[in-house]
């Protein structure tokens, strides 16, 4: 009989090792799945693992990928991170993602085909806009109305999907497109488009944008008030209230970062490495950053880890599908695995397990 | 715009039948938050449910393998959940999400040979000439059996929360699970039944869709039906009739819009299609401006239990 024993303080050693475990336990459970499917396991995990960084033919284009795919999970799990943190659960990051996205290149198509240092700017304050206000409808219906901020949140992502087909059907279709649905190309607009910054890298404006939040929000936790109190109301929401801490202004803050993150995410997005609105421009980073800010441990230096990780796994799907025949639905079951078992190990960092015998009751 | 093609009898006959998914999936999720548990992971266990049912049906040539099939895999995959939330103690909003994610890509994984594939087809119940009444007997009496138990679970189920010796202990461990532990209730035990319990109605909530009500095999078919369930549980008050009434009006706007954009209505097909999603968020708010603890929620709803002693 294990008895469990709460901690009083969540245990170091086992919150840092905790997504080690879960990420060998996945490869495991992965691995059996794979075999399942009818593929070499071992074979499955190199290719997802390895091979996008050490393949002597795939590599060099693939490890430019990395920074790609890792830009817009960090950007979007940093902020989801801080709600996470405070007990505030937006879950619609893909919506928000989604709406600053269009804002954003709706903005640069307006001037196209201008050229002025300005335009890709005021884009990317378009696309933060879109987010934000995104992200304050279920900030409003919480403080105000008190509705659940989880359902609202993920019930506007299917809305922001209706609306991108809209737009992309509307009023952003390509006049020059031959009446095919999607946008003119960002890509291929100087002004407007998000290019990598040194070649060979990966390394966009996005890119930078999610180090530039890392770093904020490492100093935001670790040195400033809203920091402490975002902490404080997650961990003693009475307490938070005692200390003057006004759970409407936290709630809307929250929420409003996390909106504003998404949604530049989106627009450097649009506007560099998918380079157009179009109806499947949504590919699920808003759902796959969740993962990644608790796979980071809420942590702004774990999360960056994390979504190097992520993006590997996505990458590795990739290639795997090229090479072996994987499905693509096998990485995203792959991922929600690896959630899975972070939750289930992290029972060891907040609790003691003592063996004892069994109780007379 | 034509609207003299929509057919009034034939409409809320097809309200029916698109209420069912979320009617089902939305009662376990009733029972479970009885419980004082929240599972976020509907979407994920109706998806799973869908493609278990969907793949038993095409190979047994069985729509009633396929049910049971799919409430075994909703119930499957919801016991991730109660073993991850009830003795791992994990956050049951985060497990909840990861069993949606997660059964988002599984059963994708699973569907792969299924595309486009025609399910067995499940025949309606008759009633003889009673299914010949106008009106009356196009809207109720020419359904297959599924809607029948769906209808029946709703008093059945407030029967059984409300006068049972059984439904009076769930709500004790949903309103305080310390005093239930106190009483010598099992809590996690209790928990777990419930769990399950929800898991499989979501299952057979997701087998109805892709056996009955599209019926087809899709990628990601459920289109947020699990989340609208969810929402559902608010709007009724955690009261079962009142899920009824509100799975009849979120039925009522799929189909309506459906037809708005089959009659070429004015309005583009977009916005018809998100009207669903819009206006489950206004009568959420409208419903929670009443008050969280006034509108019936389980006090102990979403908080882990861990008994000490």
């Amino acid at each position: 009989m294990i008895r469990l024993e709460k901690r009083p303080t969540p245990s170091r050693f086992w919150t840092a090792a905790t997504p080690v475990l879960a990420v060998i336990a996945t490869m495991v459970a992965g691995g059996l799945m794979f075999a399942a499917l009818g593929k070499d396991p071992l074979e499955a995990i190199r290719t997802i693992f390895w091979d996008p960084l050490f393949h002597p033919q795939f590599a060099g284009y693939s490890r430019p990928q990395l920074l790609v795919k890792a830009g817009p999970l960090i950007l979007i799990a940093i902020g989801l991170s801080l709600g996470f943190r405070a007990g505030v659960w937006n879950i619609g990051a893909e919506g928000q993602y989604i709406i600053g996205a269009i804002c954003g290149a709706a903005v640069g198509l307006a001037f196209y085909p201008a050229a002025g240092w300005y335009i890709f700017p005021l884009m990317v304050i378009a696309g933060a806009l879109g987010g934000f206000v995104w992200a304050m409808i279920p900030g409003i219906l919480r403080t105000r109305f008190n509705t659940s901020e989880i359902l609202v949140s993920l019930l506007l992502v299917y809305v922001a999907q209706a609306l991108l087909a809209s737009v992309a059907l509307g009023v952003l279709r390509n006049p020059q497109g031959g009446g095919f649905p999607g946008s003119r190309n960002l890509a291929q607009y100087p002004a407007a488009a998000n290019l990598e910054l040194i070649p060979g890298t990966g390394m966009h404006w996005g890119v930078v944008a999610a180090f530039i939040a890392v770093i904020a929000s490492f100093v935001l936790l670790q040195r400033h008030i809203l920091g402490f109190n975002i902490r404080l109301s997650g961990q003693a929401p009475r307490a938070a209230r005692f200390a003057g801490v006004s759970p409407t202004a936290l709630v809307l803050t929250c929420l409003g970062v996390s909106g504003v993150l998404a949604g530049m995410a989106g627009l450097f997005e649009a506007a560099g490495p998918s380079g157009k609105i179009s109806i499947d421009f949504a590919s699920g980073y808003g759902f796959t950053a969740i993962i990644v800010a608790f796979l980071g441990r809420l942590n702004p230096v774990g999360i960056l880890l994390a979504g190097l990780l992520m993006a590997l796994t996505y990458i590795g799907g990739e290639l795997a599908q090229f090479m072996l025949g994987l499905p693509k639905a096998s990485i995203q079951a792959f991922q929600g695995m690896l959630l899975f078992f972070l939750l289930a190990l992290d029972l060891t960092s907040n609790y003691r397990l003592r063996l004892a015998k069994r109780e007379v009751a | 715009m034509d609207l003299s093609a929509i057919n009034p009898a034939v409409l809320f006959a097809s309200l029916i039948v698109a209420a069912t998914p979320i009617l089902l999936a939305g009662l376990g999720e009733l029972v479970v938050e009885k419980a004082g548990v929240l599972n976020l992971g509907v979407e994920g266990m109706m998806i799973v449910g869908a493609i278990c049912g969907f793949a038993v049906a095409v190979g047994t040539g069985s729509p009633f393998l396929g049910f049971v099939a799919g409430a075994v895999g909703g119930a499957l995959l919801s016991l991730i959940f109660a073993v991850l939330t009830q003795y791992l103690l994990a956050n049951q909003v985060a497990t909840g999400l990861a069993l949606t994610l997660f059964g988002l890509g599984f059963s994708a994984l699973i569907g792969q040979g299924y595309v486009g594939i025609k399910p067995p087809p499940v025949s309606a119940l008759t009633f003889g000439p009673l299914s010949d009444i106008p009106l009356l007997g196009t809207i109720l009496l020419r359904h297959d059996a599924m809607v029948y138990l769906a209808l029946l679970a709703v008093p059945g189920l407030w029967w059984a929360i409300n006068r049972t010796r059984m439904g009076l202990i769930l709500r004790a461990v949903g309103e305080n699970h310390d005093a239930a532990h106190a009483l010598g209730y099992k809590v996690v035990h209790i928990r777990l039944a419930a769990i399950v319990f929800g898991g499989a109605m979501a299952g057979l909530g997701g087998a109805y869709l892709s056996l009955i009500r599209v019926p087809l095999w899709t990628e990601g078919m459920t289109a947020g039906a699990g989340w609208i369930a969810l929402a559902l549980v608010v709007f009724a008050s955690w009261k079962p009739g009142r899920l009824l009434l509100g799975a009849w009006l979120f039925g009522g706007i799929t189909v309506l819009q459906l037809n708005l954009q089959a009659a070429g209505a004015r309005v583009p097909v977009e916005y018809l299609s998100m009207s669903p999603y819009v206006i489950t968020i206004v009568v959420l708010v409208v419903m929670s401006a009443r008050g969280g603890r006034a509108a019936g929620a389980p006090a102990a709803l979403g908080r882990s239990f861990h008994a000490t002693h």
